[in-house]
């Protein structure tokens, strides 16, 4: 056991060291300036002056190892767009905010997902299906830019309550958190009204049911406590997208979260960053999925020998 | 009758027509495919969606070429018109004619999520079928370096390369933005490749083949192959509209297609800018249209995979 | 297997809770004011500032995002007043030397910090000289290379003690110059010039990054700033002309989708908005929208053309693919922001020597003539003995920085060109720096070009292409040209310099170094019932003095 921990931590860190790296790289051959400005262009002087005071007047081997070394010190630099705060700043600021939102899109989509699939196998070619299908077939096809200006458009701009944009108090993030929740929602409810069709099939739920115990007391204790696995098994990455699907979400209802510090960052060419919130969200997924992985082995004695790689 | 009676030709007259037939197969025998196809046809949500995808692709051929107006046509006297008689699905901002646009976004669109998927599944395969075939310890150092290459993020790396190309001069063009996608995109082929591989290589029927005398190479593309197409076709399904998606989400930090050609992700991002002063048919149509082709890749991938699941077979 | 769900779900709960622990605080102490406008009867202006200031300390401001606010909470020596003219601000009064190059100026009695602290001549030495300093790396020290010794010292030749600005004593302030400068008043305005507090600045160096110890001189100051969201700003009792100021305060969002903005706009949540979607300028103007406002802007947009690929080396082919473009067709049916279609390199709301519009003395110089065009492009080619098959084949581009609207007018221009010429030019776009880059390598052959200018005399547009200057993008290099500018340096004599400098317009206008497209305008709207908002062109629309009705 504790040598598959060991190799599994090892590969972690060898796949946050290949990240880092080939982020490095990527970012040192953007041929980019990110103090030039459109229709204002700085003095060479000038220039000069920011270039040392990023330390890129360095030679570049230099400059990676001193990156990996703040990386190390978890220190991801000096924002190249703002003066007042630094990367390691934006990130402590940014991060709880795309995880409530995050969090809240995953809870809405974990309440009504299984819900909604559930009752669609139950109902199954009946109305309620159909209402679930539409809503995960919207969900799967429609993409998230879209659906967030929609939201905007149709949802926001007709309910005084519902603020347009913004963020700050708890009514801010009920939109962009149904419109981050709506995609694995729909992927959820579609996975789970099969599961749920296949366990409705079985045999036990046929001889729960003829040993009289309540409709109620099947489905709930049988039918959907075992249909909802198949549904935990992609949580992992569902938390994921989360974090990741909320890059557009957030520009849009300028939630003030990682993912809009991402897209901006590449409008601002920020490269300091862009490469600390990449660092950073490699970090956050990459442990997600050692954690997930350990507490796997952990749980199923199986995983253990047989499994290899992922 | 003793021993030693002599059957002569007298003694055996000719079975009954009907007796022989009864000795006969009366279904037709039905191949793995076949079979696979007459399931996927009862799926009528599958049916819709391959429906929709033929319509939408020979649109994409022939749409541009029906429509009066080229995509980079300018006319200044007819911007933002709505849906009408000579344009079909209205102008946009530079007076250009949407229809004939929208079907070339359709066409680049496919094109780059379909492109996107077969080099997936190329070196997918490739990589998966070493893998697979190699020796323990190749197959392990392989593995190990696809499970790094996939634990970078997708989007993170599909946007990172596209900033780094697109600001060089190259623009984006199509093949940045699909170099972009597949950079990661082939780790999950490569696994199910090799997943399937190992399966078979024990199975008894590549052993049988393999104590034949039967070559690697020939238990690979006789044996193989054909037996792991089924679940890559469901993956190759499934990975184009992840690219078409990923390609529209790019567009939308403006890291999309060179101008003027469009992609269905560039037209939702122009649209969004009329959006305000109530122009929805700008944002709409190519919405619609992105939201079908994911529509019909996603229940055709789904349906293809129940069709070649033999748990499934009736 | 139901295991691992419940292991699962309290990892995920675990999570949920340490991450609501963490963002729980930030949600703290803000005001559940709604939309109201006037909220326990306090006048507060609403509106949106398209970005996240990088920082609020003037010296390392980096553009418009940030001058907004600083225009607010700080005041230089000169300042605008309510009708948008230059008037003494912490300065009380001036004197310039004969020749010029010597101010002299005299800071206003009892004026104070946020902090109570007086404001000094010696806040502004050191201001300036923070600014100028190399280690400090401000993006925008160059606007103070007027100062004599500033560009020295920035650039690590010169001493920081050289730098010609001095306290002569407590109220008294002395600036030379390294030439004549007519508009250096109007640069004591701007933000870089404005003064901070030298003991607040040096006893806290991160003083800037919070409301708490952010100390400023002007009409507001900053009372909340929430990065990435809101930031606040409150009357400044003390400031000393408060009686002028109508606003209890000022609250603005940070909110970098336009569209989004608009739509809080168009909800009554903002009183004003600047960064308005190109289609709803466009839709405003056709209705004559009274909200809508459009303010001129000192800035030409153009397209530079390099003289030394063949055939863009004839000026009979530069003028062509200039007559080729309708410029009205661009601001009218692109652009649609009210932008001026261009009559020269130099932009309107520039004064001459009698105060008449310069742009007027000189006429137009573009001409839109496809026809014309059309011969004039057949002549030059065939003077440099190229055929039309040979000029499509060349594969010639326009290489424009990514971003949606020179994307729209570079293929408008693309179109034009191809109906009007018949030929086939490319589009290419790259991100900025790769296009300054490859401009001064010489390797494009039509680029995209704009500038707006710092100043309000012509110099700031037409010093562009003076042959060594650093943004002559085309190497435009006209002995004639260069004398012209040269004499309009050195003088103070209005009458010498503006007729050079209509002479200059002429000279480039005729040669066709770069092509015109259109002047910059600042479009934005405010709501009815907001008044006292003044437009100075060189700013974003000021809101120091607006006034709400119920």
């Amino acid at each position: 056991m504790s040598k598959y921990f060991v190799r599994r931590l090892a590969m972690s860190v060898v796949t946050l060291w290949v990240i880092v790296t080939i982020t490095f790289i990527l970012m040192h051959s953007v041929p980019g300036n990110p103090f030039a400005n459109e229709n204002k262009n700085i003095p060479e002087v000038v220039y000069q002056n920011l270039l040392k005071k990023y330390g890129l007047d360095k030679p570049l081997s230099e400059q990676y190892l001193i990156y990996l070394k703040n990386i190390v010190r978890w220190d991801f630099g000096e924002s190249m767009k703002s003066n007042t705060e630094t990367v390691n700043e934006m990130i402590a600021r940014g991060f709880p905010v795309s995880a409530q939102l995050g969090l809240q899109a995953l809870l809405i989509a974990l309440i009504i997902g299984p819900a909604l699939g559930a009752i669609a196998a139950l109902y199954q070619n009946r109305f309620p299906d159909y209402i679930s299908m539409i809503v995960s077939i919207i969900g799967v096809s429609v993409p998230s830019f879209v659906m967030g200006t929609f939201l905007i458009q149709f949802v926001a701009r007709n309910v005084d309550w519902l603020p347009i944009g913004g963020w700050g108090e708890w009514r801010h993030t009920i939109l962009p958190s149904f419109a981050l929740a709506l995609m694995p929602l729909a992927q959820i409810a579609r996975l789970m009204r099969s599961s749920m069709l296949e366990v409705l099939g079985q045999d036990y739920i046929k001889t729960a049911k003829s040993k009289g115990i309540s409709r109620t007391a099947v489905i709930l204790k049988h039918a959907v406590r075992n249909a909802i696995l198949p549904v935990v098994s992609i949580l992992g990455t569902t938390v994921s997208n989360l974090l990741v699907g909320s890059f557009v979400i957030e520009k849009i209802f300028g939630v003030p979260g990682l993912g809009m510090f991402f897209v901006n960052s590449i409008y601002n060419r920020d490269y300091t960053l862009i490469m600390g919130v990449t660092v950073f969200y490699a970090i956050i997924l990459i442990s997600m999925l050692f954690i997930v992985d350990i507490a796997y082995t952990l749980i199923d004695p199986r995983i253990r020998l047989t499994k290899e790689g992922r | 009758m003793d021993s030693n009676t002599i059957y002569t030709k007298e003694m055996f007259q000719k079975a009954p027509r009907e007796l022989r037939e009864s000795e006969t197969i009366k279904r037709p025998s039905i191949s793995y495919w076949s079979d696979v196809w007459r399931r996927l046809k009862l799926n009528k949500l599958a049916m819709a969606g391959l429906v929709i995808l033929i319509i939408l692709g020979i649109m994409s051929i022939i749409g541009p070429y029906m429509s009066d107006f080229s995509y980079y046509e300018q006319d200044y006297s007819a911007i933002n018109l709505r849906p009408n008689k000579s344009y079909w699905f209205g102008t946009d901002e530079l007076g250009r004619d949407l229809f004939s646009r929208v079907w070339l976004g359709t066409r680049y669109s496919l094109f780059i999520g379909i492109a996107a998927a077969l080099i997936d599944f190329g070196i997918g395969v490739i990589y998966g079928g070493i893998a697979g075939m190699a020796s323990k310890r190749v197959d392990a150092i392989m593995m190990r370096i696809a499970e790094v290459i996939y634990s970078i993020p997708y989007m993170l790396i599909v946007v990172l390369i596209s900033v780094v190309f697109s600001s060089t001069g190259a623009g984006t063009s199509m093949f940045v933005l699909i170099l972009a996608m597949t950079i990661t995109g082939w780790v999950p082929m490569a696994n199910l490749v090799r997943g399937q591989v190992l399966q078979l290589k024990e199975s008894e029927y590549s052993m049988a083949s393999e104590s034949l005398g039967a070559s690697k190479s020939w238990i690979l593309k006789k044996h193989i192959i054909p037996n792991t197409l089924g679940p890559i076709l469901v993956n190759v399904t499934l990975t184009i509209p992840r690219a078409i998606f990923s390609e529209a989400t790019l567009s939308f930090m403006s890291l999309g297609l060179q101008a003027p050609r469009p992609s269905l992700g560039t037209l939702v991002s122009d649209g969004l800018a009329v959006m305000p002063i109530g122009l929805f048919y700008q944002i709409l149509i190519p919405a619609i249209i992105i939201s079908l082709v994911m529509f019909s890749f996603n229940v055709l991938g789904d349906g293809l995979r129940d069709a070649l699941d033999p748990r499934l077979r009736k | 297997m139901s295991k691992k769900f419940i292991i699962l779900t309290s990892l995920i709960l675990v999570l949920a809770i340490i991450f609501t622990g963490c963002s729980s605080p930030s949600n703290e102490g803000k005001d559940p004011a709604g939309n109201n406008q006037t909220a326990g009867g306090k006048k507060i202006l609403r509106s949106n500032n398209s970005s996240e200031p990088g920082s609020l300390d003037p010296a390392l401001a980096q553009g418009t995002h940030e001058s907004w606010i600083l225009e607010n909470v700080f005041e230089g020596l000169m300042t605008f007043d309510e009708n948008g003219e230059l008037v003494p601000g912490m300065a009380e009064s001036y004197e310039i030397s004969e020749d010029g190059l010597t101010y002299t100026f005299k800071i206003r009695d009892g004026v104070t910090w946020s902090n109570g602290d007086p404001v000094t001549a010696e806040d502004f030495e050191y201001t300036w000289k923070r600014a100028l300093d190399p280690e400090l790396a401000a993006d925008y020290a160059h606007i103070l290379y007027y100062i004599k010794g500033a560009q020295a010292y920035n650039s690590g030749e010169g001493s920081r003690d050289d730098v010609a600005v001095k306290a002569l004593d407590e109220k008294t302030l002395e600036v030379t110059l390294e030439a004549p400068t007519a508009y250096f008043l109007e640069l004591t305005a701007f933000y870089t010039y404005f003064p901070v507090n030298k003991n607040v600045v040096e006893s806290n160096p991160d003083w800037a990054k919070d409301p708490e110890t952010h100390v400023s001189n002007g009409p507001f100051k900053l009372v909340r700033w929430d990065h990435n969201a809101k930031i606040v700003l409150e009357k400044n009792e003390s400031y000393y002309n408060a009686d002028k100021i109508k606003l209890d305060g000022i609250e603005l969002d940070i909110i970098e989708d336009q569209n989004t903005a608009w739509q809080k706009y168009e909800g009554g949540e903002y009183h004003i908005l600047v960064d308005v979607p190109t289609s709803v300028v466009a839709q405003l103007k056709a209705q004559n929208d009274p909200q809508l406002n459009i303010g001129n802007q000192i800035g030409t947009y153009y397209y530079n053309v390099n003289p030394d690929v063949k055939p863009f080396n004839n000026a009979k082919v530069r003028q062509a693919l200039s007559m080729a473009i309708d410029c009205e067709t661009i601001t009218e049916n692109i652009t649609q922001g009210g932008q001026i279609p261009a009559e020269g390199v130099v932009p309107y709301g520039l004064k001459d020597e009698n105060g008449n519009e310069f742009r007027d003395g000189v006429g137009s110089l573009v001409e839109y003539d496809p026809d014309k065009a059309k011969q004039l492009f057949e002549e030059g080619l065939a003077e440099e003995g190229m055929t039309l098959e040979e000029f499509n084949s060349g594969q010639f581009v326009i290489l424009y920085n990514t971003s949606e609207s020179h994307k729209k007018i570079a293929q408008a221009v693309q179109e034009m060109w191809r109906t009007a010429l018949g030929i086939e030019i490319g589009l290419e776009n790259v991100e900025f720096q790769v296009k300054l880059d490859r401009e001064k390598a010489g390797d494009y052959q039509i680029s995209r070009g704009g500038w707006i200018g710092d100043y309000m005399d012509p110099m700031t547009i037409l010093d562009l292409w003076w042959s060594e200057s650093a943004f002559n993008d085309v190497k435009y290099n006209n002995e004639e040209y260069d004398k012209l500018i040269a004499e309009s340096k050195a003088t103070d004599d209005q009458n010498i310099r503006m007729e050079n400098m209509r002479k200059a317009e002429k000279m480039i206008m005729e040669d066709m170094a770069v092509i015109p497209i259109y002047f910059y305008t600042q479009p934005y709207v405010v709501k009815e019932n907001v008044s006292g908002i003044t437009y100075v062109p060189v700013r974003y629309p000021m809101i120091t003095y607006a006034d709400i009705a119920e």
